[in-house]
């Protein structure tokens, strides 16, 4: 945000690290957005809802790589902002307005302020501690959500959410929704990767690498790690938001562990730190836990319990560690 | 006024004392070194004096300015910057990016939450008849003038042409070599150097030395180390670490002359070696 | 009163054979075992499946016990290769086991919360202090205190112990002065699997056996291992003290913000003692 400085870099091509040519990754990029937003014009509604969910929980994944991947802060309780945010913008939608961009806001100001409040506590902590912290974090705000029923719905969940509005109309059917998750998944997934390549993401990276260096070269740790905390609880929210939007309806395990856990399911999945990769990922998670969940008798998590044992031992750098290996190998 | 100056420094871990009431005074654009044998407390006192550890006792002042209290990122903001024995670096970046890591912090921007590419862009439309210098960028997002610092302190510790190499990729001293220039991009008045040659081949002990003498006068140098001949050779205030307290401290000629000195290193001091490692 | 004191007691001593096994495997093996609670829940609706006779109930303590060391031992087995990594996939592997489990036991038992009667003659109520009380939980109160006696004296006292400590104090520091410490630390997981599934078939009567029971007893012995210390057995049995009387009387006196009472706790050792109150520095700095 500082004032530009001369000389101007050369930047481009030179300056990009020997990977993807710049220009094909552009290309892959924008081929990808145009398959996904022309979706709901070839696939039939139920596939495309099962894309919708994919996008919503894609979102909160990336929102969660953020903390694990690019920063080395593995948490257990991610899912209590997600929720959060899901319970503000379904509230709101309830008993305020649903015209568009305000749940979305409610989403990402609830998120962000649950992840501030609690965050303060957990980014003091490292490794493991934050690890059992945040999981304790996350059971608790469920417990809360769970006895603060006059707001939450209690067990029953929040329920009767109506469609998100815009411009007075609301969205009148999945393909419409889907739209509106795409648009909205888009910008956040862009400001999260924005951010992980800006200085600060530098930094963030550097945190995870060796938090005792980069305190010696100066930086205030516990600081970014907040300030991170903060942003990825935000953008959790505006997920939730979605989530809100997509299934009309926020319950009691949105907000709870097993939620978290399949969310660090699919980061890891994708590999950490690979914001597409963890999309990959949460599209593995929705497909097996929503899709085919219901033919194996309503039993995606155990075939999803496989998974993680599985990935453990066979993908010790998740998917995008595959790519990366190959990559690098001959060098 | 001096560049650092420790009085009544100490720190016991349990019943051992391993800094007890420790006087330093290091003056401005010393070249100071600090010797004893292995257990005299030499890195714990580097860690008294960068704020990686709490002093139990005594002040430590930078510049005049009491920083006891302050943490060991506000000391580095304030000018005192330290290499590590044994380098600890960022295992997932590049040379080019570790120097940029520590030039962004300390070159008075702000860290940006945003790449700075749209901004270079709308720089370079601007600019399109200028002639283009020919510097490249460490990391995509780095401002110019970090860009810049990059390239000239990898210049100058001897690693300009291994700049895009991961830091895993490195030799043991190139690392040293890159842990100095990381040092160096904090823009250090106080630059801490411990056991900066440990490891290193005599090729590049001789770089290193080459490179320490010729820092600028406005860096204050204190350096551990073991190696004697680098020490006699760049030193121009020696202090003697002997069992946590101050043994002497003088120019590199009182030091070599020293009967206690010699006793401490040869004589008592390898006894206690045995003990205390 | 008296009867909150009681249960926070009855409580506090279940809390401490979970989560000992808890600590001490994290001390050891650096490992966070998160499929503690599973184990606990496979212990409860055991407890369930037999409960209403005495022999249903020792018979059900005996499955667990040897179920646990099984279970226990596989852990350890599927752990052994992850030593060296990180701590992620360490809790990957294990929440994946507990997923898997937690299932399992869906797929046996069903959705719907079992309760528990207590063993016959223990079903009914004393009195204590002119309060009335549940005689099952006295009980459950002085087996805890003796099981807590006798880990404390295993680790503290015997030679197994010893190891034990020192692998807790400097993992590596026992494998150079050549104690082949892989038997004891396989030992110390089974016998933490074992404790946790019997206290699932012993907190059966106050829990009950119900999907979800798994994390909330394993968040709490979590809370319970990070307040005394990891790897520490005085500070668990301090810390499963605490919460016990922490959580009933924030039931107590304030139902609606129970859960936070207990967080609030957390958070308040945490902000003062990082390390746990009984924890040496070393357990923060162990990564």
């Amino acid at each position: 945000m500082t004032a530009v400085e001369a000389p101007a870099v050369p930047g481009g091509e030179a300056a990009v690290p020997p990977r993807a040519p710049r220009g094909r990754a552009w290309i892959v990029a924008v081929a990808v957005v145009v398959v996904l937003a022309a979706v709901p014009l070839f696939l039939a509604p139920f596939a495309t809802t099962t894309l919708t969910r994919i996008l919503v929980f894609a979102l909160f994944a990336v929102s969660l790589d953020l903390l694990v991947g690019v920063t080395g802060l593995p948490s257990l309780g991610h899912a209590a902002y997600f929720g959060s945010g899901a319970y503000a913008a379904g509230w709101v939608s309830i008993n305020v307005t649903a015209q568009a961009p305000v749940p979305l806001l409610a989403g990402v100001a609830v998120g962000a302020v649950a992840a501030a409040l609690t965050g303060w506590i957990t980014v003091r902590s490292a490794g493991v501690f934050f690890l059992m912290l945040t999981l304790a974090i996350g059971e608790t705000v469920q417990q809360l959500g769970n006895a603060w029923d006059s707001v939450t719905g209690g067990a029953n969940g929040l329920t009767g959410i109506p469609s998100v509005r815009i411009a007075g109309a609301p969205l009148a059917n999945a393909g419409f929704t889907y739209w509106y998750v795409l648009a909205v998944f888009l910008l956040g997934f862009t400001l999260v990767r924005l951010v992980a390549r800006s200085p600060f993401g530098a930094a963030l990276r550097g945190i995870r690498d060796n938090e005792a260096r980069m305190r010696a070269i100066g930086y205030p740790t516990s600081l970014y790690k907040y300030a991170v905390f903060v942003l990825a609880g935000g953008v959790a929210g505006l997920a939730g938001s979605l989530l809100a939007a997509q299934a009309r309806l926020v319950a009691l395990p949105d907000l709870g562990f097993a939620t978290a856990a399949f969310a660090l399911l699919a980061v890891v999945i994708g590999g950490a730190g690979s914001l597409w990769g963890a999309c990959l990922g949460a599209a593995l998670v929705i497909v097996i836990r929503d899709a085919l969940g219901p033919s194996l008798g309503g039993h995606g998590t155990l075939v999803l319990g496989a998974v993680f044992v599985l990935v453990v031992y066979l993908l010790p750098r998740g998917a995008a560690g595959i790519r990366l290996r190959r990559r690098r190998s001959p060098s | 006024m001096t560049a650092l100056r420790c009085t009544g420094l100490g720190r016991s871990f349990g019943a051992l004392k391993a800094v007890d009431g420790v006087d330093i005074t290091v003056e401005p654009g010393a070249r100071h070194a600090l010797i004893g044998p292995n257990g005299a407390g030499k890195s714990t006192l580097f860690k008294l004096v960068t704020g990686t550890m709490r002093a139990h006792a005594g002040t430590v002042e930078l510049a005049g300015r009491d920083v006891t209290r302050l943490s060991e990122v506000a000391r580095c903001r304030l000018g005192m910057s330290q290499t590590m024995q044994h380098a600890s670096l960022f295992g997932s970046m590049t040379a080019a990016e570790t120097v940029a890591l520590a030039a962004a912090r300390h070159e008075g921007g702000r860290i940006s939450p945003l790449p700075r590419r749209r901004s270079a862009v709308r720089a370079r439309a601007g600019e399109r008849a200028r002639e283009r210098t020919n510097v490249t960028a460490p990391a995509r997002s780095a401002r110019p003038s970090v860009a810049r610092t990059c390239e000239e302190l990898l210049a100058e510790v001897g690693l300009a042409d291994r700049r895009d190499v991961p830091v895993p990729a490195l030799s043991h001293g190139e690392r040293k070599q890159l842990e100095v220039a990381l040092a160096l991009a904090c823009r250090p008045l106080l630059l801490l150097l411990d056991e900066p040659a440990a490891g290193m081949s005599p090729a590049e002990s001789a770089r290193l030395l080459e490179l320490l003498a010729g820092l600028p006068a406005e860096i204050t140098v204190l350096f551990v180390e073991h190696d004697l001949d680098l020490v006699f050779s760049l030193a121009d205030a020696v202090t003697v670490l002997h069992l946590g307290r101050v043994l002497l401290s003088g120019t590199p000629d009182e030091v070599r002359a020293s009967e206690t000195v010699r006793e401490a290193y040869l004589g008592a001091g390898r006894r206690e070696e045995l003990f205390f490692t | 009163m008296l009867v909150s004191v009681l249960n926070g007691l009855a409580i506090g001593f279940l809390l401490f054979i979970v989560a000992i096994g808890l600590s001490l495997v994290f001390g050891m093996m650096d490992v966070l075992n998160l499929a503690h609670g599973a184990l606990f829940l496979g212990g409860a609706y055991l407890g369930a499946a037999f409960s209403g006779s005495w022999g249903g109930f020792l018979a059900a303590l005996g499955i667990a016990a040897v179920g646990g060391l099984l279970a226990g031992s596989v852990l350890s087995l599927m752990t052994g290769p992850l030593r060296r990594r990180s701590h992620l996939d360490q809790a990957l592997l294990t929440l994946g086991v507990a997923f898997v489990v937690a299932e399992l036991l869906v797929l046996a038992f069903g959705d719907d919360p079992l309760s528990v009667a207590a063993p016959p003659a223990l079903d009914g109520s004393v009195t204590v202090f002119d309060a009335v009380y549940p005689a099952y939980r006295l009980v459950l109160i002085g087996v805890g205190a003796v099981l807590a006696v006798v880990v404390y004296l295993v680790v503290e006292r015997t030679r197994v112990g010893a190891v034990v400590r020192a692998t807790v104090a400097d993992r590596d520091m026992v494998a150079t002065i050549g104690i082949d410490n892989r038997l004891v630390t396989t030992a110390v997981f089974a016998v933490g699997s074992l404790l946790a599934t019997t206290a699932g078939v012993l907190g059966g009567p106050i829990y009950g056996a119900r999907p979800g029971l798994d994390a909330t007893v394993l968040i709490l012995a979590l809370v319970v291992v990070v307040i005394g210390g990891l790897g520490s057995v005085r500070g668990a049995l301090v810390g499963s003290l605490i919460i016990g009387q922490v959580d009933t009387l924030g039931r107590v006196l304030l139902p609606e913000l129970a859960s936070f009472v207990l967080f609030a706790a957390l958070a308040l050792v945490l902000v003062l003692r990082p390390q746990g109150l009984f924890g040496g520095p070393a357990a923060v700095g162990a990564r």
